[in-house]
């Protein structure tokens, strides 16, 4: 490790906290309705759809409304983006003339972009089309991150309100979280993504001589526009196979510092929105403040791992002070790629500046930590927010009760309703991230997939499950994904990692809408410092984290001690 | 505060040592195990599960004869201890309660009842009465049922169900009609009309809570199962994907320990606990002679943000005490306590003695010798509002302030308008009755209530009765507002009067000449708010805001009304407890959060000491997370299980004393019991683990 790596970090930190609030308060603006100074221009473009789709937005809906129209515009938009797979040979905007995709990957890559993961068991610039690309990929892209961030704020409106009924106009959250939110914003970031050298060209590709005579084609496409919502929308999915290692994705230093901050970017600032709609910035900072101390020690640890390089070098006589730049783009360097694999696991981004499976195993194993955790560190935008909050509901249910009250949160009892559909939510993460991965690790087709023998490859298929239901979308490497048997299981780990968090979640809203809020007193257990946080990292650990430790220990952990003693996999 | 020494004079801790309890407590855990009584506990459900499962197949490896280890068979030994021990936990805390109600049992022995039917009186079962029944009840008769007297006046021994032996008086109309069934009559004789069906009196009803026969699960308690049951299948997802993961690593982990892990995981502890510590809650209530009707009301107790107090009994002692006397200009303040002691010398109210202890006091004026001065004594009485004496021709009236200026100057020259004691004075009035008026309010804006003296129609001053607020009051509202909760003064004196109480006092807030409807409405504009709310009460007026309230305390000499509105009955009528019940709510409440913390906090150690244990013998290298430096693999399984199962034990007296509640806010108690039961609980298992590790090694049990 070295004082650079850590300056690097800290600025990286810093310009995270500097963007919080206003972004915050700028969302806050959108979402409840106050001008902005996107307004002039955006407001006309705003009622127009609003006409358009005949949705009248001064009406708000019922949680279940609410809930199902999310559905089905998943549901739609799932069904369109395989549609357009299945059918892209046919199509127009093929330039490369790519041929229909399978149904088992259609299927896979239909779900993975609907539930904002980006899994991507292709190769972009080889699979896919420029309509795919465009009116598929990158229309989930800006959607399922606009669904995410209306999803937060709804239940957010649960916190904020008082005996309501209605936690919001779906229709007008998605729309205001596309138009003020995510397009002005990526406009900004893919110029600026331009002016670095990033193409953005409706070309196929280009034939170029080598030195050496060969013949080589170079991939284009309208690449900067899909990085900034990549970005921004913590999707993940790469215009390129080798996503965000690619120098066309992201050419330098400055490119990166920038992509992170872009995951971080409205994840963080939706913390300052939490805390401004119920009254109490404090409250925000104090999620942000959980999130950044298990994101500090993450970072920690994958910095430390990969700095100590692989001791079995030394018997060859290799010098290892470099660390482990097996993976890694030495543009980059080491601090800079273990703070990219920790932002982009700790968000749902799953954009890959470097191959995770070339990681030391306990720096490999911090990502995987943080996606298993829920991906609550930040998160994916809205979903890292709804994720954070249901673990507050866990943490004031257990020790809430040491203050002498029943359990409360902002005001808001918690009770037999919001803990039954706290713990659903909860559930069904370990469900497919360890009963998957306990299938696949014993079944032929599961194994054959593996690119590794041992604790290795378990930490493939592990790694893989658990990116599919956090929703997360990075790959581990290693595991050749596109089979039927993991195109069909990872479809399922990610939509259930996605609709049976939501749905849930979106019943704790309509609860806690529907209840008074009880006024803060002396003896009210308080949320907004740093005792809440230290208990809510301590139940995230205990209750998220424990769960995972027997899989930990068989995979990484077991990896690394081996290593130490010389055996490697 | 008597009844509290009266009861709980024991300790708890003595009585948890009780034989009388234990004994029977034994017996009833191993009862406990039937599944239909498990499956109420979700948790301990599946540890019974898991337990018959493992027991099985011991057995048949036993009689297949695959061989039986040791270890498998004090595996299954301590899965079943962690039962039983779960079990006794709810066994001894309802012992505490069982004992009770046998007492009470006893009391509520066959009687018989005089029923009225068309004026003659018929002998027949208690056990026959139907609500509307009326009762006969003579000296030294049982009263058969609960009812309400409609006629008479008698003094009633009610220790059977307050523990308290001083008579009480119960008559008819107001606020002190109620009579409980199994309380006997000591004097005179009432008529009662039965107002409880049979099985459904207060002493049934007091049974049954006691014994926690009928007890239900509490709103809280039923969420918090649900967390339970759901961390639970969290910890069935993480053990049963283990053997599938050791199988790719090309090893095997044995049922047993799959068990032992999972038992360790699952939150067996605050589990086991969970009953017992809602029971120990209502038994704290029982013993401070407090009855709550439901477990839910206790748990509101803890939650209330609103205590509604009467001023009178609650905040002041109930009887005001004379505290100086205001002449008005000409007379001497000697010439009017000489006035005032005389009037005073027949009245036997705590207010006409404070008045001559004063006079006596303060200008050395002694009692004199009644007979020398031919003396008729004129009672009080709520018509006159005046009371006084008549001696050879003088003629001495204290009283009310406009009373007594109708007695002096003739009602014509005296007008009473508006709401109470606002006087105003006719046209026609003279400087004398406009002073007194002045001192009047002045002494009303002090907080007392002024008496008027006057001698052959001359009105000579003032008496100022004090409201004496009760010595430590101050303090405990101020504790009350460290706990965040407002309180509210109730009180029928003018807003001037409640004022001036209200700030010796330190209240934080009063309602003025209180109403039923003020009072029903001000709980109401405070549950808008979304506070909860308590209060006490006991007239029948009471009744809708005692129904409304979150915490609705009757007194036990309150009406029928009053009592049934109500969720909690206090059986010594104090309404200063109501202090004291919130107390027990918040200490239920933090019991339930410090256990459940610990419980998942002790996970920790558990996963340290089983995971490399479980797999040590296909991947060596994870000897390193042997953190403990355990024995051996069974010795660490074995060590983990038995404090799993030692720990519920352990915890048994704290689950039934309760945490300590202290006054001090949440932050303070927060970071107190975090550090004591959130740190302690991660901490304590490794010891205890590593301790236990030493000692099964050392006996050679594996």
């Amino acid at each position: 490790m070295t004082v650079n790596g850590w300056i690097q970090i800290l600025v990286f930190l810093a310009l995270v906290v500097a963007m919080t609030r206003p972004l915050g308060g700028f969302m806050t603006r959108v979402f409840t309705g106050e001008r902005t100074l996107l307004s002039p221009i955006l407001g006309p473009v705003e009622r127009a759809l609003y006409r358009l789709a005949g949705v009248d937005d001064r009406t708000e809906q019922h949680w279940v409304t609410y809930a199902v129209s999310m559905l089905l515009f998943s549901a739609a938009g799932m069904l369109l983006l395989y549609a357009l797979q299945r059918l892209q040979a046919v199509l127009p905007l093929n330039p490369q003339d790519m041929a229909a995709v399978p149904a088992d990957l259609a299927f896979n890559t239909a779900a993975s972009f609907t539930t904002n993961t980006n899994w991507q068991n292709y190769g972009g610039e080889t699979t896919m089309g420029h309509l795919v690309q465009m009116a598929g990929l990158t229309f989930h892209n800006y959607v399922s991150a606009a669904t995410g961030i209306a999803l937060a704020v709804a239940l957010v409106r649960g916190f904020a309100r008082s005996s309501a009924r209605t936690v919001g106009n779906f229709w007008v959250d998605l729309t205001r979280a596309t138009l003020y939110v995510l397009l002005p914003l990526c406009i900004v970031c893919a110029l600026f993504l331009v002016w670095q050298g990033v193409p953005q060209t409706l070309a196929g590709a280009v034939d170029a001589t080598t030195l050496e005579g060969a013949k080589q084609t170079i991939s284009l496409g309208p690449v900067a526009s899909q990085e900034a919502i990549k970005m921004l929308g913590t999707n993940g999915g790469g215009f390129f196979n080798a996503n965000s290692a690619h120098p066309f994705e992201n050419p330098n230093a400055l490119t990166n510092l920038v992509e992170m901050l872009c995951i971080f970017a409205l994840g963080a600032g939706l913390t300052n929105l939490f805390g401004r709609m119920v009254g109490d910035e404090r409250q925000g900072w104090a999620i942000l403040a959980a999130m950044g101390l298990l994101f500090v020690a993450g970072v920690a640890v994958a910095y430390w791992a990969e700095a100590q390089g692989n001791p079995a070098f030394a018997a060859f006589g290799i010098d290892g002070s470099a660390g482990n730049m097996e993976g890694k783009e030495t543009r980059f360097g080491i601090a800079a790629t273990a703070l990219f694999a920790t932002v982009t696991t700790a968000a749902s981004c799953g954009a890959v500046n470097a191959m995770h499976d070339s990681f030391m195993p306990l720096g490999g194993m911090v990502p995987m930590i943080n996606m298993m955790l829920g991906e609550i560190i930040v998160g994916g935008v809205g979903a890292g927010l709804y994720g954070m909050l249901l673990f507050a509901i866990v943490a004031l249910f257990v020790a809430g009760l040491m203050v002498g009250r029943t359990p409360e949160y902002l005001g808001k009892k918690l009770e037999a309703k919001e803990v039954k559909m706290t713990m659903l939510a909860i559930l069904c993460l370990p469900l497919m991230m360890l009963g998957f991965t306990a299938v696949a690790v014993v079944l032929d087709t599961g194994t054959a997939s593996m690119a590794n023998a041992g604790p290795h490859g378990f930490s493939e298929a592990l790694y893989a499950y658990v990116s599919g239901a956090a929703n997360n979308g990075s790959a581990f490497g290693g595991l050749t994904g596109n089979t039927p048997w993991y195109n069909v299981t990872l479809a399922v780990a990610m939509l259930v990692g996605r609709f049976l968090v939501i749905v849930p979640m979106m019943a704790i809203a309509g609860s806690l809408a529907s209840k008074a809020r009880a006024p803060v007193s002396a003896g009210t257990f308080p949320t907004h410092d740093g005792l809440f946080v230290g208990l809510l990292v301590g139940v995230i650990l205990i209750v998220g984290g424990l769960t995972f430790f027997p899989a930990l220990a068989l995979g990484p952990v077991v990896e690394h001690l081996a290593m130490t003693a010389g055996t490697l996999f | 505060m008597h009844a509290k020494s009266k009861r709980s004079g024991r300790s708890s801790a003595s009585t948890l040592l009780d034989p009388a309890i234990l004994v029977p407590a034994i017996g009833g855990s191993i009862a406990k195990l039937s599944p239909r009584q498990m499956i109420r506990n979700p948790v301990m459900f599946c540890v019974e599960v898991v337990a018959a499962l493992t027991t099985l197949l011991v057995l048949r490896d036993a009689v297949t004869g695959a061989g039986v280890s040791g270890f498998a068979v004090q595996i299954v030994v301590w899965l079943w201890f962690t039962l039983i021990f779960a079990n006794f936990a709810e066994a001894v805390a309802e012992g505490r309660g069982k004992a009770q109600a046998a007492s009470l049992r006893k009391t509520r022995t066959e009687t018989s009842a005089k029923k009225l039917e068309n004026g003659t009186v018929r002998m027949v079962p208690a056990t026959d009465l139907k609500p509307g029944d009326l009762v006969l009840v003579e000296a030294g008769d049982i009263i058969p049922s609960d009812g309400e007297v409609v006629e008479g006046v008698a003094s009633v021994n009610e220790a059977a169900i307050t523990g308290e032996s001083a008579p009480v008086i119960r008559e008819s109309g107001g606020d002190r009609s109620a009579v409980t069934g199994g309380t006997q009559v000591l004097s005179d004789q009432i008529k009662v009309r039965i107002t409880a069906a049979p099985g459904s009196t207060f002493l049934d009803r007091m049974i049954s809570l006691v014994e926690g026969a009928q007890r239900q699960k509490t709103p809280n308690e039923i969420a918090l199962n649900i967390l339970l049951a759901g961390l639970t299948i969290v910890f069935v997802i993480a053990v049963a994907t283990i053997p599938s993961f050791a199988a790719y690593a090309g090893g095997s982990v044995g049922v047993l320990v799959l068990v032992a892990l999972f038992v360790t995981l699952i939150p067996t502890t605050i589990g086991a606990l969970l009953s017992a510590i809602g029971i120990a809650g209502m038994d704290r209530l029982v013993r401070f002679n407090v009855l709550a009707m439901s477990g839910r009301a206790v748990e509101a107790a803890g939650d209330v943000d609103t205590l509604l107090l009467d001023k009178t009994g609650t905040i002041t002692l109930g009887n005001r005490q004379a505290a100086e006397f205001l002449p008005v200009a000409g007379v001497g303040e000697e010439e009017l306590a000489d006035a005032a002691q005389l009037a005073s010398l027949a009245d036997e109210t705590p207010e006409g003695r404070s008045i001559v202890v004063l006079a006596k006091e303060e200008y050395g004026i002694r009692a004199r010798r009644m007979e020398e001065m031919h003396a008729s004594f004129v009672p009080f009485t709520a018509q006159t509002r005046i009371s006084g004496i008549d001696t050879d021709g003088t003629v001495i009236r204290k009283g009310a302030v406009d009373a007594v200026l109708a007695h002096a100057g003739g009602s014509q020259r005296v007008a009473v308008a508006g709401g109470r004691g606002v006087t105003t004075l006719h046209p026609a009035a003279g400087p004398a009755e406009r002073e007194i008026l002045a001192i009047a309010e002045r002494v009303a804006k002090a907080g007392g209530t002024p008496l008027a003296v006057a001698r052959d129609g001359r009105l000579l001053g003032i008496i100022h009765l004090k409201d004496i607020v009760k010595g430590g009051i101050r303090e405990r509202f101020a504790a009350l507002r460290q706990m965040g909760i407002r309180t509210v003064m109730i009180t029928g004196d003018n807003p001037m009067t409640a004022a001036a109480i209200a700030a010796e006092a330190g209240v934080d807030d009063f309602l003025a000449q209180a109403t039923p409807e003020a009072k029903l409405q001000l709980i109401r504009d405070e549950q808008a708010k979304g506070k909860l709310v308590a209060m006490c009460g006991d007239g029948t007026n009471d009744a809708p805001a005692l129904a409304q309230a979150d915490v609705g305390v009757a007194m036990n000499t309150g009406t029928v009304a009053a009592r049934e509105a109500g969720n909690m009955v206090d059986l010594d009528s104090d309404p200063t407890k109501l202090i004291e019940i919130v107390e027990i709510g918040k200490q239920l409440l933090m019991t339930r959060g410090a256990l459940t913390t610990f419980s998942i906090a002790n996970d920790v150690a558990k996963y340290f000491a089983i995971i490399p244990a479980m797999f040590l013998a296909f991947y060596p290298q994870l000897q390193a997370l042997n953190v403990m430096g355990l024995h051996s693999p069974e010795s660490a399984i074995l060590s983990a299980i038995i404090f799993n199962a030692l720990i519920i034990v352990a915890l048994i007296p704290l689950a039934l004393r309760g945490v300590r509640y202290r006054a001090v806010g949440a932050a303070s108690l927060l970071r107190r019991n975090l550090l004591i039961y959130g740190l302690g609980g991660l901490v304590v298992p490794f010891a205890g683990i590593k301790a236990i590790d030493l000692i099964v090694t050392a006996a050679g049990l594996v």
